[in-house]
């Protein structure tokens, strides 16, 4: 099989970010509250990206947004989609009553951006990591329901599921065997692009000060924070804001590549 | 009834239904969340003497539904409450702000749309070829990035590197109409380039999907010009799906106005929100998403009409 | 007589960039060096299966490849002047004026958003042929001679408020309005039901006659091309199996192709003795949840052990339906089905395991019918291991008995079904039903989406498969060479209901009741002239009533 460049680019760059994130503190060269120069000082050997608004090492930081951001991203999508999945499924699986219950309440929810109600619930809840995870992953699980179940829907009106029942199979094995492996390959790459997701709303979260709270700090964090430094020309919020970038942009590819191998196979080598 | 009508009835109806269960969950929803107001205005240290009087003055103790109707009661009549942290009223508030926000996103969808109906075109036009090519992929990188993020990068390449714009927007009551304009340039730069990239997509996707219909072909069979066969028998077919495809991203651009407009502290409606959502004042957060909320319904509904209206199967039936 | 030559194509060759997954694209050719002449006012047939290659030339006639197909060498004179080459401008002052173009489906041929009449004369008036007014009188003038109900406003419908048979008479209607030279017409009744075909294909040559126009007829039924072509041209794989006159290709044809598709549906199957019946549908009567139609309407046939019972109708006769009553999927709302001497539950669940076993079922779109994850092994052994527990290497040997069944050698077991060619994967299909030792298979049009040559191997095979088993099949088709070639017995269904039912012999010979005698009569025969008899025996009959 040949893995196209772009690919190539996007697994490596997100490989990284993921090494960097488990690997946190090895890699930091500073602790993540250490004051450890002045205010904006520029790149040097102290300081390889120079420090923040109150003199704290970027570098450092970067490395420790990393973890914050990937982790809270990563639980919010893994909650989206097991929640997601498993609801579609059983929804178009069931059919009826289920269904419709199911789906209309997720119209509603989709009725509003995710933005608006995530800032009108955060309004009332304290900001933790478990309540961040928990909105985000709730919020973004409408999607991944209403692709499973679009997915599932017409997997199940296929003749070889109809051909399984009417061998005798049983549910499970119409589930398992039939219907999810079928179904998976448009799930994987939906899952790339929810990791996305929930990527750039905790990080623009944060940035509102609705995310993540001191002393922790995530990309977008960072951005609010030396965001005022812009207007004395100190870049400092350009490198968080570009490693935001770089890891949308580096799961994309990926997502990219893997949604295009799921179609091509679909047309079969015959057609 | 002619069937159009009947259809563009039930949207109608589906898109108030719809607006009512959102004003349910927005204002009884949250209130059943685990958290209490009075707590929160009060902060940790308050005596629970204070926090009852609070309580009754806020009509806390009264029951949900009888608050529910009294709020959609007032919210009807143009009564939006008091602000909970400065006792402002909340309509004369969003009054003021209303208007800088439609201006903002106004001037976005002014300049991004034909923008982007036009990039569409030409990425259709030239389906895999070179300028397709780069308009996809620099709009694929665009998508990427949250709106805060391409505002920096913007105000980094525009105020910094190319030093031709002030980093703030401020719009002041009395400025003129160009000058408020070169005031909001830089806001409406970001918010033309996280909305176009979808819409180009979209309308490009659009388009092709008319273009490879059997009756293009016919009409190329026919010996017409290349622009006759869009004008004549592309287009009338495009409207539908390119009018859908641009009110959902003018939906879109709903939310993106209130990141950048916290971007560049411009004083309107999303920096409102965001401003009394940290400040935990419910009332002005509930009235505020209820607009948002409805600005998004309204022209999602909108998409949806014109597609029954442009549909010829349905307007002229057997 | 050289300026009597209408068209002239010379050694073209045809190729195109195929895209396989995973792998980088490559060129591939689908016309290898055709040649071809055709004077004016004659009609030459192109025939062939999928992939012959017959749109590809056809098109080529206008100078067009359809989606990236490159025309790469050779030469196309049309009237005279080399085309290939020509630039934009000269081709388009062609099309449409000079040649014109039926395609296979009219639905998605016409515009949706605008009426009829105004795309049926948008060619005269900007090619400059004739003013507003003209245009419309030689609208309907042909409208009325195409045999349109309305003619006078018919053009002012949209696409979508006509039928399907209708829609493809407007659209040659589009293609004569201009008086080109040359018509290209593209499997025009192929989609059409049988007994719509004979009256669209009747109102086409008349047309052609008419007008005098030449025409390039491309189809894949040998039969319906005879009744309008002066010549046939056969291809295979694109090249030119055979060319000659029409009398001489379906009665003596040379090459042994050309002999393969001439005796293709003339397989005949010599019908059994009537017998006790394995399969009981009695006074059935159906309809889908939440509609108040019934699509079975009290339909009682029965089916001997051994023997082969063929359900024969067009769209929406319900021929389908009465399948899903059989195997429980749609439960009748009155009725009874008895199978082996006991009554089998109305729903699907309330189903013994040898209920389900013993009657199988094989559908149209072998594609769908197999689960595109699962190997060729895994699809065939799994009713071994379900229905008799066979497990490992016993499990794989039987597997590979099967596939010797249905004549697929070694090596099979492990592809996948998007490895196979289409014929294969409803042999795969088959093997799946034989896997279960069924003493019924319930055929869905099971050799509809074939070629003629492979469906043919097809019927051979559950032919040579029922005499070694004592299958009972329940074939459900709209074709009835088809019919002729398998059934021992056969039900005609007509909106739901049976119209007329007994033994092959009995039905297939007259007196007939008037649906049978339009569908029987509707069938194309591999003779010239046929056509133009049925039409005239119609007209007398209905001016005799």
């Amino acid at each position: 099989m040949r893995i196209p460049l772009s690919a190539l680019i996007g697994l490596a760059l997100t490989g990284t970010f993921l090494f960097v994130a488990i690997f946190t503190q090895w890699l930091a060269p500073y602790a993540i509250d250490d004051t450890t120069g002045g205010q904006w000082e520029g790149f040097s050997r102290m300081h390889l990206l120079g420090t923040d608004t109150i003199g704290r090492d970027i570098l450092s930081r970067l490395i420790y947004g990393a973890q914050v951001t990937i982790f809270v991203a990563l639980a919010s999508s893994i909650l989206a989609f097991s929640l997601g999945a498993f609801l579609g499924f059983f929804a178009a699986t069931s059919g009826g009553w289920v269904d419709q219950i199911l789906s209309r309440f997720v119209d509603l929810v989709m009725a509003v951006p995710s933005l608006i109600v995530a800032l009108v619930i955060l309004s009332v809840l304290p900001l933790n990591l478990t309540v961040l995870i928990l909105v985000i992953g709730l919020l973004d699980s409408t999607r991944v329901f209403r692709l499973s179940r679009a997915v599932a829907v017409d997997i199940t009106v296929m003749d070889y599921v109809e051909a399984a029942k009417l061998r005798g199979e049983k549910g499970t094995w119409i589930i398992f065997r039939e219907i999810l492996p079928n179904a998976l390959s448009p799930l994987v790459a939906e899952f790339g692009l929810r990791f996305i997701f929930a990527v750039l709303f905790i990080s623009t979260l944060s940035f509102l000060g609705l995310g993540i709270q001191p002393p922790l700090s995530d990309w977008g964090g960072m951005v609010k924070e030396n965001k005022d430094g812009l207007i004395y020309g100190k870049s400092a919020a350009m490198l968080p804001a570009a490693a935001i970038a770089a890891l949308a942009i580096s799961v994309n590819l990926v997502a990219d590549w893997i949604l295009t191998r799921t179609s091509s196979l679909k047309g079969g080598r015959g057609g | 009834m002619h069937p159009v009508l009947k259809l563009v009835t039930q949207r109608l109806a589906l898109g108030l239904l719809l607006l009512l269960a959102v004003s349910v969950v927005i204002f009884l929803g949250v209130e059943a969340l685990p958290g209490d107001t009075a707590q929160a205005i009060l902060g940790q240290s308050a005596t629970p003497q204070a926090l009852a009087n609070l309580r009754e003055q806020m009509g806390l103790n009264e029951p949900p539904l009888t608050r529910y109707f009294s709020w959609l009661g007032g919210i009807l009549t143009g009564d939006l409450g008091t602000a909970l942290t400065n006792g402002a009223d909340i309509a004369q508030s969003i009054k003021q702000r209303l208007g800088n926000t439609l201006f903002l996103a106004g001037c976005a969808a002014v300049i991004s749309v034909p923008l982007a109906i036009v990039l569409g075109l030409i990425a259709a036009r030239y389906a895999g070829r070179w300028p397709d090519k780069l308009i996809s992929g620099v709009t694929l990188t665009t998508i990427s990035l949250p709106e805060f993020v391409a505002a920096y990068f913007v105000i980094f390449l525009l105020t910094q590197l190319i030093p031709i714009f002030q980093p703030v927007a401020m719009v002041l009551p009395g400025m003129g109409f160009w000058a408020k304009l070169n005031a909001v340039a830089l806001p409406v730069i970001v918010l033309v380039m996280v909305v176009l990239a979808h819409m180009m997509r979209m309308t490009r996707a659009a388009i092709l999907n008319v273009m490879q219909s059997a009756y293009i072909e016919t009409a190329e069979l026919k010996g017409l010009s290349p622009m006759t066969v869009i004008w004549r028998h592309a287009f009338p077919n495009a409207i539908a799906p390119v009018v859908s495809v641009v009110m959902l991203n003018l939906a879109y651009l709903v939310v993106g106005v209130v990141v950048v407009e916290v971007v560049f502290s411009y004083n309107a409606l999303g920096q409102y929100l965001v401003d009394h959502v940290t400040k935990r004042d419910l009332p002005v957060v509930q009235a505020v998403g209820l607009i948002f909320a409805a600005v998004y319904i309204f022209l999602n509904m909108l998409a949806d009409i014109i597609g029954i209206l442009a549909n010829p199967r349905l307007r002229h039936p057997k | 007589m050289a300026d009597n030559i209408l068209l002239q194509i010379k050694g073209l060759v045809i190729g195109a960039t195929s895209y396989p997954p995973g792998e980088p694209p490559k060129e591939v050719t689908l016309v290898h060096g055709v040649d071809l002449t055709l004077k004016r006012g004659r009609v030459l047939g192109l025939i062939g299966e999928s992939g012959a290659g017959k749109s590809t030339i056809g098109l080529s006639a206008m100078s067009y490849g359809r989606g990236g197909v490159r025309l790469t060498a050779g030469t196309i004179h049309l009237n005279g002047r080399e085309i290939r080459l020509a630039d934009a401008r000269a081709l388009r002052s062609l099309r449409g004026r000079e040649v014109t173009y039926v395609s296979q489906s009219a639905a998605a041929s016409f515009n949706p958003a605008k009426q009829i009449m105004e795309q049926v004369i948008e060619t005269c008036l900007s090619h400059g042929l004739a003013s507003k007014p003209e245009a419309e009188a030689r609208a309907v003038a042909l409208f009325r001679k195409l045999g349109l109900p309305s003619p006078e406003t018919i053009g002012n419908r949209y696409p979508h408020q006509v039928s399907g048979g209708q829609l493809q008479r407007c659209m040659t209607a589009m293609a004569l309005c201009p008086k080109p030279d040359l018509v290209i017409f593209d499997e025009p009744t192929t989609a059409l039901d049988v007994t719509t075909q004979i009256d669209v294909l009747a109102a086409i040559k008349e047309a052609i006659r008419d007008t005098g126009v030449a025409a390039l007829y491309i189809t894949h039924d040998l039969a319906v091309v005879a009744q309008v072509a002066d010549e046939i041209m056969v291809l295979r794989h694109g090249r030119m199996v055979e060319l000659g006159e029409t009398g001489q290709i379906i009665k003596a044809p040379v090459q042994d192709y050309t002999k393969a598709l001439v005796s293709v549906r003339s397989l005949d199957h010599v019908e059994k003795a009537p017998a006790a019946p394995i399969l009981q549908v009695q006074n059935v009567t159906a309809r889908y949840r939440g509609t108040s139609f019934d699509v079975l309407k009290n339909v009682t046939v029965d089916l001997p052990a051994g023997q082969t019972l063929a359900v024969v109708g067009e769209s929406g006769s319900g021929k389908s339906t009465l399948a899903r009553a059989i195997t429980g999927l749609l439960p009748p709302s009155q009725g009874r089905i008895t199978f082996a001497g006991r009554t089998l539950s109305a729903d699907l669940a309330g189903r013994s395991k040898d209920d389900l076993r013993e009657v199988q079922m094989i559908y149209q779109m072998a594609d769908t019918a197999m689960n595109p994850r699962q190997t060729v092994g895994t699809i065939i052994g799994r009713p071994l291991e379900l229905y008799f527990n066979l497990k490992g290497a016993e499990r794989d040997l039987r597997v590979q008995e099967l596939l010797d069944h249905i004549e697929m050698g070694k090596g099979f077991a492990a592809r996948y079904p998007a490895e196979l060619s289409g014929g294969q994967k409803q042999r795969v299909c088959i093997a799946r039903a034989l896997a279960a030792k069924p003493k019924l298979i319930i055929c869905d049009e099971v050799t509809s989406a074939l070629d003629p040559l492979v469906a043919d191997g097809i019927l051979k095979l559950l032919l040579a498969l029922q005499a070694e088993t004592q299958m009972a099949y329940l074939f459900i088709t709209h074709d009835l060479a088809t019919v002729r070639a398998i059934s021992d017995k056969i039900a005609v269904m007509f909106k739901g209901a049976v119209v007329r039912y007994g033994q092959k012999s009995d039905v297939l010979s007259p007196p007939y009741d008037d649906y049978t005698d339009l569908l029987l009569s509707s069938v194309p025969e591999m003779e010239q002239g046929w056509l133009e008899s049925v039409i005239a025996h119609r007209k007398m009959e209905s001016a005799g009533n």
